[in-house]
């Protein structure tokens, strides 16, 4: 760990937050949902849109999505970021906007993301031919994976293989998203939901069934980070960005090493070490959960349990409400919200649920969280640690 | 829509790695690489080593034999081609590429099975699939 990142350790502050158009929003554009989500977050910061002079944005879509961003919301940011590693991205955007806020570069950051994924015109199969045509995996396409979905039934097979790890303990952590989704009213799916629903489910790509699945919604997320000090005078609770860290080991599942190890372990090392805090330190965690699998993968990467334990971890509602660890308090991808990309709202929860905002879920005396992004098929990772005053 | 390497004529001789590859599973033989530098095997077919960064990449006819490391089964309607195995294989020689088992209920296909490959042509080009090794599948 360098001095250099160490200094940034609560530099920088989330000071404001927002979503819009979550779950179906008929008729919007991304362009339109992410502008509503921008204007909410810069409110909720206390500040007006000509203050925003950093921009950190990704699209599912366009390559180059920051620039209709910057016309659309009329600023100048002399600082743009629109690196695009997939649903990770906005959680990868924070390291470097703190470097920029620290270096004077620029004073106020703001990221987001919309997209109309669930009620567009422009259908998923011409997306899917589309990207084949731009973003071509010729050693993998022949054989007609589902992507990104069969990537991860891959790896769950491998995890059961090796570990033991079971559907009925993959089951579990959709049945958790669902309790916690049933206390947030902006959730997308809050029916009860069982462990056997969830055996039964259709199965998609064995041993994954569609309840083991994200859900595909439309939904917008900002954020507004600024530094340290003039978070501190702005009308929000300041969120303290302790830590960031953020690894790509590989593109393609047929080119992870292990399939049961993922690069979180890398990015979660990285953002633990600049937060000089440890798992037993956080409070709650909010994990990229675009498939079950997912969850156990993070909390044994990240270092909440033994590699090969995740299973056995999250049993007997060890994770939902009531239990002893609570993750994804919004109900996640798997029954809050998964427009295309999720890694914003994983952001977003935790500071909500930092800032005491969270109703019905709040959980008490929270005064760190863990937001983990994810991105393509186990692809890229990137960490945050945020916290409170107190944690600084 | 893909500009196959069929379409652009390639031989085993011309073009970039993936031209030459694909050349040659058209041709019926599947090839993978060692590395000049640090004799690694290499799989998919690169410029360069992805373990020590050589550029002197040869080409190799594998054994062949493999293990299945990884598994599932695409769940499609029969009208969208029915049920298809998808299955990641760990080349005897260290590398791993993603294929499918043929031969078998892909439900049937597990982890750990000894398996085959065989080139086959579809949609126009060649592709490689495995097949279990020895009967029952179960073997090693």
């Amino acid at each position: 760990m360098s001095g250099d990142l160490k200094s940034l350790r609560g530099s920088a502050a989330i000071a404001g937050v927002a979503t819009f158009g979550c779950g179906e929003a008929p008729g919007y554009t991304d362009m339109e949902l992410l502008a509503n989500a921008a204007r909410a977050a810069v409110a909720d910061a206390g500040l007006t849109m000509q203050d925003i002079d950093g921009l950190c944005t990704a699209s599912g879509g366009a390559t180059m999505w920051p620039m209709p961003v910057v016309e659309y919301l009329g600023i100048r940011p002399t600082f743009i970021d629109g690196t695009m590693i997939g649903g990770s991205s906005f959680i990868a955007h924070l390291l470097p906007a703190m470097r920029a806020l620290q270096s004077g570069q620029c004073n106020a950051v703001l990221v987001c993301y919309g997209s109309v994924q669930r009620t567009a015109t422009f259908g998923r199969r011409e997306v899917v031919a589309s990207r084949r045509f731009l973003d071509p995996q010729p050693y993998e396409m022949p054989y007609e994976p589902m992507l990104p979905l069969s990537a991860y039934a891959l790896a769950a097979s491998r995890h059961m293989h090796q570990y033991g790890t079971t559907r009925r303990q993959l089951a579990e952590v959709a049945v958790a998203a669902r309790q916690w989704a049933q206390r947030n009213p902006e959730a997308f799916m809050r029916d009860p939901l069982t462990i056997d629903e969830v055996l039964n489910a259709r199965m998609v790509s064995d041993p994954l069934t569609v309840r083991d699945s994200c859900l595909v919604t439309d939904g917008a997320g900002a954020y507004v980070l600024v530094r340290a000090d003039r978070a501190r005078d702005l009308p929000k609770t300041p969120v303290y960005v302790l830590g960031n860290g953020t690894a790509v080991w590989n593109r393609q599942i047929s080119s992870m090493h292990d399939l049961t190890v993922t690069a979180a372990r890398d990015s979660g090392q990285a953002a633990f070490a600049m937060a000089g805090l440890k798992p037993k330190d956080i409070d709650v965690l909010q994990l990229y959960d675009a498939f079950t699998i997912n969850v156990l993968l993070f909390l044994e990467d990240l270092g909440f349990c033994a590699k090969g334990e995740g299973g056995a971890f999250v049993e007997n509602g060890a994770i939902a409400p009531g239990g002893r660890l609570p993750v994804n308090t919004n109900g996640g991808g798997l029954s809050c919200v998964h427009p295309g990309m999720y890694g914003i709202f994983a952001v977003i929860e935790a500071v909500r649920q930092l800032r005491g905002e969270g109703g019905e879920r709040q959980v008490a005396g929270v005064k760190t969280a863990l937001a983990h992004g994810n991105g393509g098929t186990l692809s890229s990772q990137s960490t945050a640690v945020l916290g409170l005053a107190e944690a600084l | 829509m893909l500009l196959t390497v069929q379409a652009m004529n390639t031989s085993i001789d011309t073009g970039g790695v993936l031209a030459r590859h694909q050349a040659a599973l058209n041709d019926g033989r599947f090839l993978i690489q060692r590395c000049g530098g640090c004799s690694r095997a290499v799989y998919f077919p690169r410029a360069l080593c992805p373990h020590c960064g050589h550029g002197d990449l040869a080409w190799e006819v594998p054994k062949g034999t493999g293990t299945v490391y990884a598994v599932t089964t695409v769940r499609r309607k029969p009208e969208a081609g029915g049920d298809c195995n998808v299955s990641l294989i760990d080349l005897d020689e260290g590398v791993r590429l993603m294929s499918r088992v043929e031969g078998l209920p892909s439900t049937d296909v597990r982890i750990g099975q000894r398996v085959k490959a065989r080139v086959m042509q579809q949609g126009g080009q060649g592709i490689v699939v495995f097949d279990l090794l020895g009967g029952d599948g179960e073997g090693a």
